[in-house]
């Protein structure tokens, strides 16, 4: 009786473990490794070509070529401001759906809705809002500025651009996170803090924000993760452009790492190479998440 | 004093709450207008609202959006991987957290480094081997063939939707408490029944959260489909087939913005009727996570 812990189990109980395992295997781990081993070769997809190990070569290339360190600053630019900007957005909408309003339901959902539509379409239908409707809207209040600079013609406001969209597409979705977490804290604890004579920002500031600190450490690791992911806005709402100049190349300025890869490998049929971006993007998010990982145990540890 | 306050921000809401609506007003507007009213003013009200039909029987008969088939592909796909991943993870999350052994431990850990990977890194890799499968086993020429077809893809999303449903499972099965089954294997239930009927039903809340997540997902997804069945191939999804009706029309915005209010609509209506329980499980979900 003392050892009723260490149960053995059925080989029936251990079956329901395998589709998992089989269909993990077979779509992430098998072309993973084949991912990684064709980033040294001169893999170019065509079945019957033999494929020969070249060493480092593809690294070699990439890190020789300017568009993809270019796409890595404009990434990482674009990544960290996103994060940002969605953060601030959802935590303030979350504030405010979490009080007694009439509809706060309907508010919800409606700051939900755009998390439901694909990133192929809402960049169709921003490029319309950008191209079309918000120069006319400057026509019409006479603010000629807008009409005369359309968002997508320009990298610092096309990448601003991207930014207003994925705000609008995330914000709905990571506020559920800051409404779940607000909505544990006990009303007890600010209603004593509010009899202590704490003002609304230090209740906030003191009370709330420590209590509510792992929705920040989900919302800001999932936001920055998605951010560095993007691709689909990317390539419908701007396909890489305007045309601009780095390091006196010709190159897209708002072509970020997903869409830069692609090209390489589809538009340019290096797919070897494409291979090898992929396994220094994969890197680099690992680097993010680990480190994230990180300082979220440390902060763990001091509370 | 606290009333007016409460007042003054739910003005403030309901303008906050327009604003984010504006973009939807825009497409409504504008796919019930001729090209040249829109290049005229795209903020201006439609002159004739029938002009929308047109738009929508336009995109129906369309051969290049292929709606009716696109959509019908769009849904045995997302409701077919949703229901295989829902099952598939339950099962396997809940082996994880009774088997209590360091195998175990080491297998969770994998699925959770996979959410990681960025699909960048296999997505080419994936293909060619799905390829070189479906030619060794000899599916080419039959229904099961894997490229092009509903169980290849199907495949891929079970594979890279498990990584998140397990880990959401995971973390809702760790809290569940062990003397439930152990009473019900008293009673005689074998192991099977205990996870279909007494894990699988308490499992409800998180297994809607799998299922929004995943199903927002499948149905909006542009690339995977892309690689995996091809612009021009017998299955096509809604997505696909927007892209690819954007691509073949030199921005003709009244039909670009009709298909997009035809590709989102049915997601919206599927949303509309299910809000509370998806706001509800987007909550929970999101608590456990």
């Amino acid at each position: 009786m003392a050892k009723a812990k260490t149960r053995k189990h059925s080989p029936v109980f251990y079956l329901f473990l395998f589709p998992a395992v089989f269909a993990l295997t077979l779509v992430i781990i098998i072309p993973f490794i084949l991912g990684v081993y064709y980033s040294f070769t001169d893999w170019n997809a065509v079945s019957g070509t033999q494929v020969n190990w070249v060493g480092l070569q593809n690294y070699t290339a990439v890190f020789n070529d300017v568009t993809f360190l270019h796409s890595f600053i404009v990434t990482s630019v674009f990544a960290v401001i996103n994060m940002i900007v969605i953060n601030l957005v959802s935590f303030g909408l979350a504030m405010i759906v979490t009080n007694k309003l009439k509809f706060t339901n309907i508010y919800r959902a409606g700051f939900f809705l755009p998390h439901l539509i694909g990133g192929i379409i809402l960049g169709y239908i921003w490029q319309f809002i950008f191209n079309n409707a918000i120069p006319a809207f400057g026509n019409t209040i006479g603010f000629s500025w807008l009409a005369q600079n359309p968002f997508l013609a320009e990298r610092n406001l096309a990448i601003l651009a991207i930014v207003i969209v994925s705000t609008w597409q995330f914000a709905g979705y990571i506020m559920m996170i800051y409404v779940a977490a607000i909505q544990g804290v006990p009303a007890s604890l600010l209603e004593a803090a509010e009899i202590d004579g704490a003002t609304y920002l230090q209740r906030v500031r003191h009370v709330l924000l420590p209590l509510i600190a792992p929705a920040f450490t989900i919302s800001t690791f999932l936001t920055l993760l998605n951010s560095f992911r993007i691709f689909d806005v990317n390539l419908a709402l701007t396909a890489g452009g305007p045309a601009g100049m780095f390091m006196g190349r010709a190159l897209n300025t708002t072509e970020f790492l997903a869409l830069n890869i692609y090209n390489t490998a589809f538009a340019f049929r290096e797919l070897a190479q494409g291979q090898a971006q992929a396994v220094i993007f994969f890197i680099t998010i690992t680097t993010i998440a680990l480190i994230q990982v990180y300082f979220n145990k440390r902060k763990e540890i001091t509370m | 004093m606290k009333k007016r306050k409460l007042m003054t921000l739910e003005i403030f809401t309901i303008l906050l709450f327009l604003i984010f609506m504006i973009p939807f007003f825009l497409i409504f507007i504008n796919s019930a207008k001729p090209t040249l009213e829109i290049i005229v003013d795209p903020l201006a009200w439609p002159q004739n609202f029938g002009q929308f039909l047109e738009n929508v029987q336009y995109i129906l008969t369309s051969p290049s959006v292929n709606y009716v088939s696109s959509f019908m592909s769009s849904v045995i796909i997302t409701v077919v991987s949703v229901a295989v991943i829902i099952l598939v993870s339950s099962m396997a999350a809940w082996v994880l957290v009774r088997a209590e052994t360091k195998l175990a431990n080491v297998i969770f850990m994998i699925f959770v480094a996979a959410m990681i990977v960025p699909f960048q890194v296999v997505m080419f890799p994936l293909i060619s081997w799905f390829h070189r499968i479906e030619s060794t086993l000899g599916l080419l020429n039959t229904p099961f063939r894997l490229l092009q077809n509903y169980p290849g893809i199907i495949l891929a999303y079970l594979g890279f939707g498990l990584p998140l449903s397990i880990f959401l499972f995971h973390g809702f099965i760790k809290g569940v408490p062990l003397e439930l089954e152990e009473a019900a294997i008293i009673d005689g239930c074998s192991k099977v029944g205990v996870f279909f009927r007494i894990i699988f039903p308490i499992l409800k809340p998180i297994t809607v959260t799998v299922m929004i997540l995943n199903g927002i997902w499948i149905w909006n997804d542009y690339l995977l489909p892309l690689l995996m069945l091809g612009m021009t191939g017998n299955v096509q999804t809604l997505p696909l087939a927007v892209a690819n009706f954007v691509s073949s029309f030199v921005r003709r915005w009244d039909l670009i913005l009709t298909s997009t209010i035809m590709a989102m609509l049915p997601i919206v209506i599927v949303f509309l009727f299910l809000q509370k329980h998806i706001i509800k499980g987007m909550v929970e979900g999101s608590v456990k996570g």
